[in-house]
């Protein structure tokens, strides 16, 4: 009679998790391939207008970032609200610049200096009156070639 | 004796280690590719001599501290500015430089316009007071009426390079991308033309 005992209990056999580690691994290796280390923390608000027009920057390695925009409110009561300059990781002046570009260029190689490229990204709230105070720097150190960051969009976007 | 195997080594972890490296890449890395409007800013040495250029070969866009656009003395809409300026650029009532005629400009030859794309300059003046969102859309207005006329371009010449239904900007594409398959040099050459009879001429000054 016992041939045809109940199993023992409602409990579930457990789930076979050996694959587990196999399909995590994938996604690691995707991401690992797939994207580049970031390189700066932002201190401030940084949303770029849209426009159409647009080009990609290639070659990532041969490009400068200049951030401006109002600090985000970690930042508001140390900093205030009025756009600011950001260089690698920290709030700076105007007439910092020129030393930064300088220190990019020396971390390249002499021959690379001409293609490299400053990326402008400034917030789209902030005021031409600093983007012109930062291209009038980069003038004074010959860094001519700019690229004002945007993201692909109409630019009926810009009007909020 | 039976030959004891090896006992099985425990991987229940091995899910946690990789997980843990994975959420570290998550954080610190980055997707997005940089995109945006590239422009070439003038040496700050400044020519001891003026180049004099005439009036109705600059064609003057301002926008004022309350992002209003003013365009050759009058005041625009941003949705007409592309228009306006590919009416423009286009004109070529005269000559250029080398005294050749604008044969494939299709304006109205205004003589109050410009005289060739080749002599036409776009001056962009902003004051501080002015949005930087507003500028972009601005730039990008402009940079799409040279984009527009030089699409057109490449549609006529196109064809008879051996390069049909391809505007500009799928030219410049193809050149950059390495999996096309086609003749790049004879295709830089096209490009390099388009460039040349519609220069881009865009002048930016910042009114203290």
């Amino acid at each position: 009679m016992s041939k045809f005992k109940k199993k023992k209990g409602g409990d579930l056999p457990a789930v076979n998790t050996a694959s587990l580690p196999d399909i995590v691994f994938m996604l690691l290796f995707f991401f690992m391939v797939a994207t580049v280390m970031r390189e700066n923390t932002l201190k401030i608000e940084n949303k770029l207008p849209s426009a159409d027009q647009i080009e990609k920057l290639e070659k990532k390695d041969l490009v400068m970032y200049i951030y401006a925009g109002k600090p985000s409110s970690n930042y508001k009561k140390q900093m205030g609200t009025e756009a600011r300059i950001q260089l690698n990781d920290n709030f700076a002046e105007v007439n910092e610049i020129a030393a930064f570009i300088n220190a990019e260029r020396a971390t390249k190689r002499e021959e690379l200096i001409p293609f490299l490229t400053t990326s402008l990204k400034v917030d789209k709230d902030a005021n031409m009156g600093l983007v012109g105070d930062i291209k009038q720097e980069l003038r004074k150190v010959n860094a001519l070639k700019i690229n004002y960051a945007a993201i692909q969009g109409d630019v009926s976007k810009n009007k909020q | 004796m039976a030959k004891r195997s090896a006992p099985e080594v425990n991987a229940g972890s091995m899910a946690d280690i990789a997980f843990l490296l994975l959420i570290f890449f998550l954080v610190t890395t980055t997707m997005e590719k940089d995109s945006g409007i590239s422009r070439k800013l003038p040496p700050i040495e400044e020519s001891e001599e003026d180049v004099i250029i005439r009036q109705r070969n600059i064609f003057t866009v301002l926008i004022n501290g309350k992002d209003q656009l003013l365009v050759e003395d009058e005041l625009m809409e941003l949705k007409d500015l592309r228009a306006a300026a590919v009416e423009f650029l286009d004109n070529g009532a005269s000559t250029n430089a080398d005294g050749k005629s604008c044969d494939y400009c299709r304006g109205k030859k205004d003589t109050n316009s410009s005289d060739h794309p080749d002599k036409a300059i776009i001056s962009l003046k902003n004051e501080r007071e002015t949005s930087y969102a507003q500028y972009i859309s601005v730039q990008n207005e402009l940079v799409g009426a040279y984009n527009d006329l030089r699409n057109r371009r490449a549609l006529e010449i196109g064809p008879q390079r051996g390069f049909r239904d391809m505007n500009y900007l799928e030219m410049v594409k193809n050149a950059k991308d390495v999996k096309w398959s086609g003749n790049k040099t004879k295709l830089k050459e096209v490009i390099d033309q388009i460039k040349l009879e519609y220069p881009q001429k865009l002048s930016e000054v910042q009114e203290q």
